[in-house]
């Protein structure tokens, strides 16, 4: 057994693209992640693809062969859905198949198509990662659930609206010369308190935008990686995914979040770290307080601690534990079903030099990337290294 | 759904009823942990043998929020609270009526009620201040 390689990437901007279908904008990342990996279609010996609404945002179920299709493979595919966890267990699962030797090749990604149901389409659309009798029928959002969150956070730990204005403000800094992202555009902490609530305590800059757009990656074996002389210095060294109760209302916490302890304590086993060895990071910031949520849970801080990091200047470019250095989903864009992809994607420029914000981490040999699904109902931890 | 010839989700509309007639329920399992229907083992430990016992009359508010941006079947609800209420065995979510957004607290007192949402007229569980 060993761990599967990256051996290319490719993705499509992430913004407002209403009129792109799916197919369209998964068919530009997957051929540029062949092209970059300098393999074919025939190649590819499976799909694993990630996508969350596609049924209400484009009508279409059954979206793996589609997809397949779409670039020209002749692979059996599947399609992942686990909400915005849906790329990341796309690739535990691309990952397994490698390191068990039933494929030597495989491409994974996801697309997901949503401005082209407009905002209350796609409100609607998020908000059934919750559960439909208890929490949507109750008048739940997707923001507001994040704000029930914050709200206990708050009256647990500590931590204010400002402290969230300051992860905003950080990640909108970090996606600034990111070409692909769908916020360039540097805000302040005033310009996030004065912004409109959605979901008290949570504002329109604590929340990730409405996003368009794809990512695929390939993964080889170590002996494919070898064989075909690939450049490939990137392998994912350990993988993990954690679960809990589908509504926060069945949850022992509300400010904690065990499914992705769960995901990390097994992925950093899995790779033969500890936290304290990881170096940067790409975490789920779907909302502000997300990323708090997400960087206690991965044992990066104590719970409760993690609320003044940004404003610290802990988890900036310049700080010792940059966190979301592409922009995160906050600034980069959100296409829910490429997310998990657009992680991994992120951490393989940074380490390969490819990434304008590569100077801030140059000496960085772990990596973690964290995608969380609903309210944190599902959650992948993937630890990414590169050869010394 | 409005449509009174909508077909019912059991189990769930079954304790949507009797909450209205003020008679809630929970299920509880031999290792006392509490749920909601539809439920066939306990979502905490997987017993299969469970009770229906009488839901507490009142709970405290958990968490809450302020809705201001709802989805299509919430429009004519915003800006709306919706809370989780802890009722011991069980917490549950909900939309809660009758008070100043601004003055709610965590730790609050209320009642549970059914009633119909502005927008749809769906039903839907509802708290009021006790």
């Amino acid at each position: 057994m060993s761990d599967p390689r990256v051996a290319g990437f490719g993705l499509t901007h992430f913004g407002k693209h209403p009129e792109r279908t799916g197919r369209a904008m998964f068919a530009e990342a997957g051929l540029a992640a062949l092209d970059d990996a300098g393999v074919t279609p025939d190649d590819v010996e499976a799909l694993f693809y990630g996508n969350f609404m596609g049924e209400l945002a484009e009508h279409q179920g059954h979206q793996g062969p589609l997809m397949a299709e779409a670039l020209g493979l002749d692979a059996p595919a599947t399609r992942y859905e686990s909400a915005c966890a849906s790329s990341g267990v796309a690739v535990r699962d691309a990952v397994r198949t490698v390191r068990n030797g039933e494929a030597d090749l495989v491409l994974v990604g996801g697309a997901e198509r949503m401005t082209n149901i407009g905002t209350a389409g796609a409100t609607d659309a998020l908000s059934i990662a919750a559960d439909d009798l208890y929490e949507i029928r109750a008048g739940m959002t997707f923001p507001g659930a994040y704000a029930l969150m914050a709200r206990a956070y708050f009256e647990q730990y500590g931590g204010s609206r400002e402290d969230l204005a300051e992860i905003a403000v950080k990640n909108h800094e970090h996606a600034l010369p990111n070409e692909y992202a769908q916020m360039q555009q540097e805000i302040t902490v005033e310009d996030a308190l004065d912004a409109p609530v959605i979901a008290d305590p949570l504002g329109l800059y604590d929340s990730c935008p409405i996003t368009d757009g794809a990512t695929a990656v390939v993964l080889a074996s170590e002996e494919y990686a070898a064989d075909h002389d690939l450049d490939a210095p990137v392998t994912i060294a350990g993988t993990g995914q954690g679960g809990d109760k589908m509504a926060l209302q069945d949850r022992d916490y509300y400010a904690r979040t065990p499914a992705t302890e769960a995901a990390a304590d097994e992925a950093y086993d899995d790779a033969g770290i500890s936290a304290d060895d990881v170096d940067f990071l790409e975490v789920h910031d779907c909302f502000t307080i997300a990323e708090v949520l997400a960087l206690e849970g991965l044992g990066m801080y104590e719970i409760g601690e993690a609320i003044g990091a940004a404003r610290r200047g802990e988890t900036t470019r310049h700080g010792e534990l940059p966190v979301n250095l592409s922009g995160g989903l906050k600034a980069k864009g959100h296409p829910v079903g490429a997310t998990g992809v657009a992680q991994i994607i992120s951490l393989t420029k940074l380490f390969e030099g490819r990434h304008p914000r590569a100077d801030d981490v140059t000496d960085g040999t772990t990596a973690v990337a964290h995608n969380a699904g609903g309210t944190v109902a599902s959650a992948t931890v993937h630890v990414l290294e590169v050869d010394g | 759904m409005s449509d009174d010839d909508a077909v019912r989700d059991a189990g769930y509309d079954d304790l949507l009823d009797a909450i209205a007639d003020g008679e809630g329920y929970y299920h509880e399992c031999s290792n006392g942990h509490g749920s909601l229907p539809p439920r066939w083992a306990c979502p905490q430990c997987g017993d299969r043998d469970l009770s229906e016992e009488p839901l507490p009359g009142s709970g405290e508010i958990d968490t809450f929020t302020i809705i201001t941006v709802a989805t299509p079947q919430f429009t004519d609800d915003a800006p709306y609270v919706t809370a989780v209420v802890d009722f011991g065995p069980v917490s549950i979510t909900g939309q809660l009526r009758d008070v100043d957004p601004e003055t709610v607290e965590t730790g609050d007192v209320v009642g549970i009620d059914v009633d119909e949402t502005e927008t749809t007229g769906d039903r839907l569980i509802v708290f009021e201040p006790r």
